[in-house]
């Protein structure tokens, strides 16, 4: 199982990550070798098998509809990078 | 020498007021201070720890107290503490004070223990050797050379060096049971939805869970039933009673029936960690256990299985670090796009960043039937494996892990061999079920082999039951590495 390095810049566009020019041969090889692992799964047979997501096959609770938790707002914007006003500041999005 | 003493008799110390918590704490926080090049601590926290004490101390006078009253512990740095730095090991969080309590850490403290400090780890809990942390890898007691396992390596050696009498650790697909069988400590991975997830940073959330690192079955027990239970912040929280963990300390090994699944005893595994296992067993039976051969078919699958769908959810949950609302957010970026993107870059570090993209790839369009899918149905195989097995068995047996500790830097340059740590571990987290490593004796270089029981669903009582009879007429447990 190969990856191209289109792919791998593909994918880190995807998640996010900024991969630099020097770096991507040493992802396409690490994510090449994983994906050589992963392929070891087409030797389980498993047709008819449904998926499992989760260890509980169960359906999750529900709540009641009600307000539970308080605003900790400038708590919780403490250790925020950047704030204003109780705003969370990013670069500017529309000129 | 108080720190030769377990957890139990330390609290049963603090409570006919032998030692108080204060002169306890104090001689741990010295230990701490002393034995920090093991580098098993991110955080030291000598002020509260002391102010916690004296309170402890308190309450021990007026003859009050909880479980652990005075008790100093350790948590992972995995598990938010309010007004405490909370780096799951990662630059990512260098500076991230959490504003509130996981659940494990609010119940170890309502039990009146006292918190000495947030133990190192691999970042985000991806590793197998404490060597992915941002703070630097940790050095296993029993040789400084060699790794103390991971994720949770920090707490291992802490507790192995005897600078904390137990510590908690997280298990996502062997973390708490690996460092605890390579630094010679009982580590109980329990059922999946026994102990609270809430405030424990999400690696993969459908396998990640909570659990001791202590010295015996016993002690593991006693902080067990003060971290499990029901907890309404966690969606897939169990309401599960904790008293029959006491009762499962005292059964009776006559007629138990340990599964040996022949998987786990190939030539894949090191043959002192197997003459170790099979002299253990001899024990059990020795204590009137029986042992049955058992198959589990597909564990060869559990490996690519779970470095699919661990991967999978961790992408999904680490996307959250966007530099916007917490954690590191990069100098360099000159729109919003930029931001993400390189925030991500700078604080993640590489095997995050392989992780997050192997898991983005197998959910991506075109390949989430081949990988994502596939994982799942080959993750319900090895459950009805287990459930099979348990009509034959009441738990089953064999090694934790295929080697003792390895040497630093051994396998950091090749990911795939580092997940192969894993292979006897990560199938019981893709099942949900309880899994305790407990130590079976040393190996050549005096290293210790860890043995690993897995029992059904909620049947960690019985785990613990069956470890503490072992413990009673064996001294491995007691072993402690040279110089602590």
């Amino acid at each position: 199982m190969s990856i191209s390095k289109k792919d791998v810049e593909h994918v880190a566009h995807l998640a996010r990550i900024r991969v630099a020019p020097d770096e991507l041969t040493r992802y396409q090889e690490g994510l090449a070798n994983i994906l050589e692992l992963m392929a070891q799964m087409q030797d389980c047979n498993t047709d008819g098998v449904e998926p499992m997501a989760h260890p509980q096959d169960i359906a999750l609770r529900l709540r009641e509809d009600r307000v539970t938790e308080i605003n900790e707002r400038s708590s919780f914007q403490k250790g925020a990078p950047l704030v204003e006003d109780g705003l969370y500041l990013v670069p500017r999005v529309i000129e | 020498m108080p720190h030769r003493h377990s957890l139990t008799t330390l609290r049963d110390m603090l409570r006919q007021r032998e030692i108080s918590s204060s002169e306890l704490t104090r001689h741990f926080l010295d230990r701490i201070a002393r034995y920090d090049d093991l580098n098993a601590f991110i955080t030291v926290q000598e002020e509260t720890a002391m102010a916690s004490a004296q309170r402890a101390d308190k309450h021990l006078s007026n003859g009050e107290y909880g479980p652990l009253t005075g008790v100093p512990i350790a948590h992972k740095d995995i598990f938010c503490t309010r007004d405490i730095l909370t780096t799951c090991g990662s630059k990512m969080l260098r500076n991230f004070i959490a504003p509130y309590d996981a659940t494990v850490v609010e119940r170890l403290a309502d039990a009146g223990s006292v918190l000495t400090g947030k133990t190192n780890m691999d970042e985000f809990a991806m590793g197998s050797s404490n060597e992915t942390s941002y703070f630097g890898p940790v050095r296993n007691p029993w040789n400084r050379e060699r790794v103390p396992g991971g994720s949770s390596g920090g707490s291992a050696a802490a507790v192995a060096a005897r600078l904390v009498p137990g510590a908690t650790g997280t298990d996502t697909g062997g973390s708490i049971r690996q460092p605890a069988a390579f630094c010679g400590l009982t580590g109980l991975k329990p059922s999946y939805g026994r102990v609270s997830r809430y405030g424990m940073i999400a690696f993969a959330s459908s396998l990640d869970q909570g659990g001791p690192l202590a010295r015996s079955a016993m002690d593991a027990a006693l902080l067990l039933k003060c971290m499990a239970g029901f907890d309404r912040r966690d969606s897939t929280s169990m309401a599960h009673d904790t008293a029959d963990i006491d009762g499962a300390l005292k059964i009776n090994l006559r007629g138990l029936r340990i599964g040996l699944p022949t998987e786990f005893f190939d030539d894949s595994v090191n043959p002192t960690v197997l003459t170790r296992v099979r002299e253990a067993l001899a024990v059990f039976e020795e204590l009137g256990a029986s042992l049955v051969d058992i198959a589990l078919p597909n564990s060869r699958a559990g490996i690519p299985c779970y470095y699919v769908i661990a991967p999978a959810e961790a992408s999904s949950n680490l996307s959250r670090f966007d530099g916007v609302r917490f954690g590191h957010r990069s100098e360099q970026a000159t729109n919003l796009q930029e931001l993400y993107e390189y925030s991500r870059a700078e604080g993640f570090g590489e095997e995050v960043k392989r992780r997050i993209l192997i898991g983005t790839y197998a959910l991506s369009a075109g390949y989430y039937d081949a990988y994502y899918l596939k994982a799942q149905r080959i993750r319900r195989l090895i459950a009805q494996d287990f459930s099979k097995a348990f009509e034959q068995c009441d738990i089953i047996a064999g090694p934790t892990a295929p080697t003792t500790a390895f040497g630093l830097g051994e396998k950091t340059q090749d990911p795939v061999a580092m997940y192969l740590n894993d292979i006897f571990t990560n199938t019981v987290n893709l099942a949900g079920l309880p899994g305790l490593s407990i130590p079976a004796g040393p190996d050549d270089s005096g290293l210790p082999v860890g043995m690993q029981l897995i029992g059904q669903f909620m049947d960690e009582g019985r785990l613990l039951g069956a470890a503490h009879r072992f413990q009673q007429v064996t001294d491995w447990h007691q072993r402690a590495p040279e110089g602590f």
